[in-house]
């Protein structure tokens, strides 16, 4: 068969270079640009090289929140994974208990993130919201505002709540994809619940679950809103994370080649995480088809 | 090893199913000798899994009773059963390796390491996975995850019964042979009660000492091949076993005599006066052409064929009736006529079969 050749087919995909453009490329390029120049204002710009790079490596305040930032992430892991599996393994499987649990769950995933904050910043506080209240009258010393502790169980029971549905709702569909038949093959082999779940349930939703725990990972490496929000990185800085202390850096103190330096740091971080899991969802794809 | 009893069972998926159509399988009696080997045949959807999970205790019935060796297991699960089930697609654990897999019903059931070695190398000789064993069980084609299955289904020895719900249906056609010819040997070797699902009657035929045919959630027949072939107990199983089937004409039959299409022919034996639907059943290897005045007038259609016989296409009266005819015979133009060998002629009323009366 011929192939017809025709270079005007290049400009079908202008729209999308110019809309890349103006969303990513361009504002990317300004970080970079603000990253390697010193300025005092007056859009008078003087070269840096990568003295901010070397300033930010050597910054405490920058290991710091990155070391809260991977801690945090990890117990989100740690937390939504299982308990998002549990919770999908114990969904009932058709009918209408099965739409209303998907509903059910979905709603979390459905209220804007600076919502999802202030709910929970109302729900935790002391002196009216309900969950503060009830500890405080139980005895419990809770106090998200000045115990750092209590901060944190709050930021990470926050995101459990908000996010444990997207790790049920995957699981869920990967659940489903197995056919009758191995359940029934394993009730004919005798295999108990956990080895059902060992050798037929984990290997077929492996897959869902390489793409939750990067979905998961991703956002909670990012997360600003929601804690900015209740605790804005308090109390000290016992829950400022990357963003928060990134927007701190950028916005508060507009030291612009600074936080420009950072945002490529984090950003090459996360660039780094994600292939890092294309290259082993990609394996674990090929290990399938051998 | 036990005898299956199922004692008036019936399955419907409905929760309060009314009439008799809302039933999947329709109320039947049916004993399950100790050691046989059954195939259970008929097209798809008439009720052949349902029963088979029923067995296997996989679905409980809405009613009736199962019974192993007269003991009720009608509601019994599946692991009190003791039963091994082969699925239409390859079941196999994926992260295990193959030996693994053989393994894994005599491992749950804490069976002795030793005995679970040479148990799985045998079984592995038997389907010829000796090679793989060590392999993981992912990526290996169907051909050999199915192989895998049936392994996994014969390893256990002590099964009250051994169940395959059309286990061939992905295997490539040689190895299909040589599969079914293992099953049976395997079968005379330890003497399990083996349930064979297929709508494959050379399947059925080649592999069972006794066939079962369903038909619309019903079972239509329990005999041997040669019963399912001499005195079909229903028109499907006529129609069903045979290729071709068997010819059905619409007749008025009385006493000895029938008369088709106002053509009187004699049947050698009385069957008193059927009511209802009344059709007379003939397989083609009991209907024969022939030229000159007597027999059911026809006109030839077509002339197949096969290589070890001829089929012959007839019209009588838009009725097709077929004709198989010995190979070496001529078939020449005026052979016009139909004659039937009396010993091969059935009485249908209502599509069943009418015993005939003795004299």
């Amino acid at each position: 068969m011929n192939k017809t050749v025709n270079q005007k087919a290049w400009f079908l995909i202008l729209p999308v270079l110019v809309l890349v453009a103006f969303s990513a490329v361009i504002p990317l390029m300004t970080v970079v640009n603000y990253s390697v120049q010193d300025t005092f204002g007056n859009n008078q710009f003087f070269w840096a090289g990568l003295e901010w790079f070397e300033e930010m490596l050597a910054s405490e305040r920058m290991w710091d929140a990155l070391g809260r930032q991977i801690v945090f992430s990890l117990i989100i892991l740690a937390i939504e994974i299982p308990l998002g599996i549990f919770v999908a393994l114990n969904m009932p499987k058709k009918g209408f208990w099965a739409s209303l649990c998907l509903v059910l769950m979905s709603l979390p995933l459905l209220i804007p993130w600076n919502v999802v904050g202030t709910i929970w910043q109302i729900f935790g506080r002391v002196d009216i919201g309900l969950l503060g209240h009830t500890l405080a009258a139980l005895g419990i010393d809770y106090n998200y505002t000045q115990d750092s502790t209590a901060a944190w169980i709050t930021v990470i029971v926050m995101d459990v709540w908000h996010w444990t549905s997207l790790v049920a709702l995957l699981a869920y569909a990967g659940l489903q994809s197995i056919p009758d038949a191995y359940y029934q093959a394993a009730k004919i082999d005798q295999a108990s619940r956990w080895k059902v779940f060992r050798f037929i349930e984990l290997p077929k939703i492996m897959g869902v679950l390489m793409i939750a725990i990067l979905l998961r990972f991703m956002d909670s490496f990012m997360i600003y809103t929601e804690p900015f929000v209740v605790t804005g990185g308090g109390p000290g800085n016992a829950t400022t994370f990357l963003s928060i202390d990134l927007v701190k850096m950028a916005l508060g103190q507009f030291d612009l080649g600074p936080a420009a330096a950072f945002s490529i740091m984090y950003y090459l971080v996360i660039l780094l995480v994600s292939y890092v899991f294309y290259t082993v969802m990609t394996n674990l794809d090929k290990r399938d088809g051998h | 090893m036990a005898k299956i009893t199922l004692d008036n069972l019936a399955h419907s998926y409905l929760p309060k199913p009314v009439t008799e159509d809302d039933f999947a399988l329709k109320e039947l009696n049916l004993d399950w000798s100790d050691g046989e080997a059954y195939a259970l045949l008929g097209a798809s959807g008439c009720g052949k899994s349902t029963l088979l999970n029923i067995i296997s205790g996989l679905l409980h019935p809405s009613q009736g009773r199962i019974l192993f060796d007269d003991k009720d297991m009608t509601m019994a699960p599946t692991t009190q059963r003791n039963i091994a089930q082969v699925f239409q697609f390859p079941v196999v654990y994926d992260t295990m390796t193959v030996r693994d897999n053989l393994a894994f019903p005599l491992r749950n059931r804490g069976a002795d390491p030793a005995y679970i070695q040479t148990r799985v190398q045998q079984i592995a000789a038997m389907i010829g996975m000796e090679d793989t064993l060590n392999r993981k069980a992912r990526g290996l084609t169907a051909d050999a995850k199915q192989k895998i299955s049936l392994g996994r289904g014969m390893v256990r020895e002590d099964v009250n019964a051994l169940l395959f719900d059309e286990p061939l249906t992905v295997i490539d056609p040689h190895m299909k042979w040589e599969l079914r010819t293992q099953l049976k040997s395997l079968h005379h070797e330890f003497g399990h009660t083996m349930i064979y699902v297929t709508h494959d009657q050379t399947e059925a035929l080649t592999f069972a000492d006794k066939v079962v045919v369903m038909y619309d959630g019903r079972v239509v027949q329990m005999g041997t091949p040669q019963e399912l072939f001499e005195t079909p107990e229903h028109t499907f199983v006529g129609y069903f076993i045979g290729s071709p089937g068997m010819n059905l004409m619409d007749a008025d039959v009385k006493g000895d005599k029938a008369v088709i299409g106002g053509v009187e022919i004699a049947l050698g034996k009385g069957f008193g006066t059927p009511t209802g639907k009344v059709e007379l059943g003939v397989r083609p290897e009991f209907t024969s052409l022939q030229a000159g005045d007597s027999g059911l007038p026809v006109t030839i259609k077509r002339v197949e064929d096969v290589g070890r016989h001829k089929i012959v296409r007839t019209d009588f009266q838009g009725t097709e009736i077929n004709v198989i005819a010995p190979e070496g015979g001529e078939i020449s133009p005026d052979m016009n006529r139909i004659v039937f060998d009396t010993a091969g002629v059935n009485v249908y009323s209502d599509s069943w079969r009418v015993a005939p009366k003795v004299a």
